[in-house]
């Protein structure tokens, strides 16, 4: 009986002491990796030239993400962040350049090259296809010259030729 | 009729040939600007015995340099950064020898490249730098000198001419001396 207690004392004592740690789970750190990730991939490093922030392994990478962390933390927006980067390091640094001065070019260039090429294209069709109306109307007699008596006395000559030569 | 053909022919030819003259004029731009890009990046950084850019430095303290005020001194121009093993190998020797030029119109400024400010403070407090340091603010600095990567150290003569350029760390205080020197004597 008394082996009963204590074997029953002893289990409650064990869960009561599990209880506290239940619900307790592995912190995110504030702010999130995730939260750092979603700048850090529209922003590159100069020193590793054409890797994404947030997959680049380098120390100074390490670096910069956790710059974004310290700043974000501070209440920085996913803007202000981005425009501290590029006061410090130059447009460069940016994914996606932003539309001034020559950077427009990065814009503008491949619309009006694929427009250009449409153009180019619909051109060289309407040519083809003028080029074959050329060629029926040139197969086609007009009725003009069926009515032609110059012409109908050539096609007369040309008959009576044959028949001469046949004959 | 032939004439009416050939008229049509030159109709469709005007556009054509404008659209080539155009197509033309693009792909040579392009071949420019390519052209240019890669003259640039073979260029190589600034060379011994010409005139270096023009810059300002801002501090990490908050003042400003103006390389144009240092004329008729000796300027050593240090590129570093804090990510960088190799700078750590001449950081202590460039202090050292900025202490012992100091009365000799000699001025050394680091200039920090792609960095961040707390690591590069963390940098400069470890091997105790008291020279004037400043962050590279958008590069500026290091693409006028077109620089290949970090450390890079160049000396600039009394008259802002390039006297000594070191790819790379100076390996001993007394290479340091040497090139400083050298510039000093000119």
């Amino acid at each position: 009986m008394r082996n009963r207690l204590s074997l029953g004392v002893g289990l409650l004592t064990l869960l009561l002491s599990l209880l506290p740690f239940y619900g307790i789970e592995a912190q995110e750190p504030t702010p999130s990796d995730d939260e750092v990730n979603t700048i850090a991939k529209q922003l590159y490093c100069p020193v590793c030239e054409n890797i994404p922030l947030d997959v680049c392994p380098t120390q100074a990478c390490e670096q910069w993400r956790g710059t974004i962390r310290e700043k974000l933390a501070l209440g920085w927006n996913e803007d202000q962040i981005k425009q501290y980067f590029v006061a410090q390091y130059g447009d460069r640094v940016l994914a996606t350049p932003t539309a001034k001065g020559f950077n427009w070019l990065v814009y503008v260039l491949p619309p009006a090259a694929f427009i250009f090429g449409a153009v180019i294209l619909f051109s060289v069709f309407r040519s083809w296809r003028g080029l074959s109306e050329q060629e029926e109307m040139l197969l086609e007699v007009p009725d003009e010259m069926i009515n032609d008596p110059y012409v109908a006395r050539l096609e007369e000559e040309l008959r009576r030729r044959e028949h001469s030569e046949g004959g | 009729m032939i004439e009416e053909l050939s008229n049509k022919e030159r109709q469709t030819e005007h556009p054509q040939r404008w659209g080539a003259i155009l197509v033309w004029i693009g792909v040579l731009g392009i071949l420019l600007v390519l052209g240019l890009g890669l003259t640039r990046s073979k260029q190589g950084p600034v060379g011994v015995g010409e005139k270096i850019p023009d810059f300002i430095l801002t501090t990490f303290d908050g003042d400003q340099i103006d390389i144009e005020d240092l004329r008729g001194r000796v300027v050593v121009i240090n590129f570093w950064a804090s990510w960088c093993k190799p700078c750590e190998q001449e950081a202590a020797e460039l202090e050292q020898a900025s202490q012992s030029f100091k009365d000799q119109d000699v001025i050394f400024l680091g200039v920090d490249y792609v960095d961040t400010e707390t690591e590069a403070l963390t940098y400069l407090s470890k091997f105790n730098i008291t020279y004037p340091n400043g962050p590279d603010l958008r590069t500026q600095i290091s693409q006028a000198f077109r620089i290949r990567g970090v450390p890079e150290t160049y000396i600039v003569g009394r008259e802002g001419v390039l006297v000594d350029v070191r790819i790379g760390p100076y390996l001993s205080l007394a290479e340091i001396e040497n090139a400083v020197l050298g510039a000093l004597e000119q």
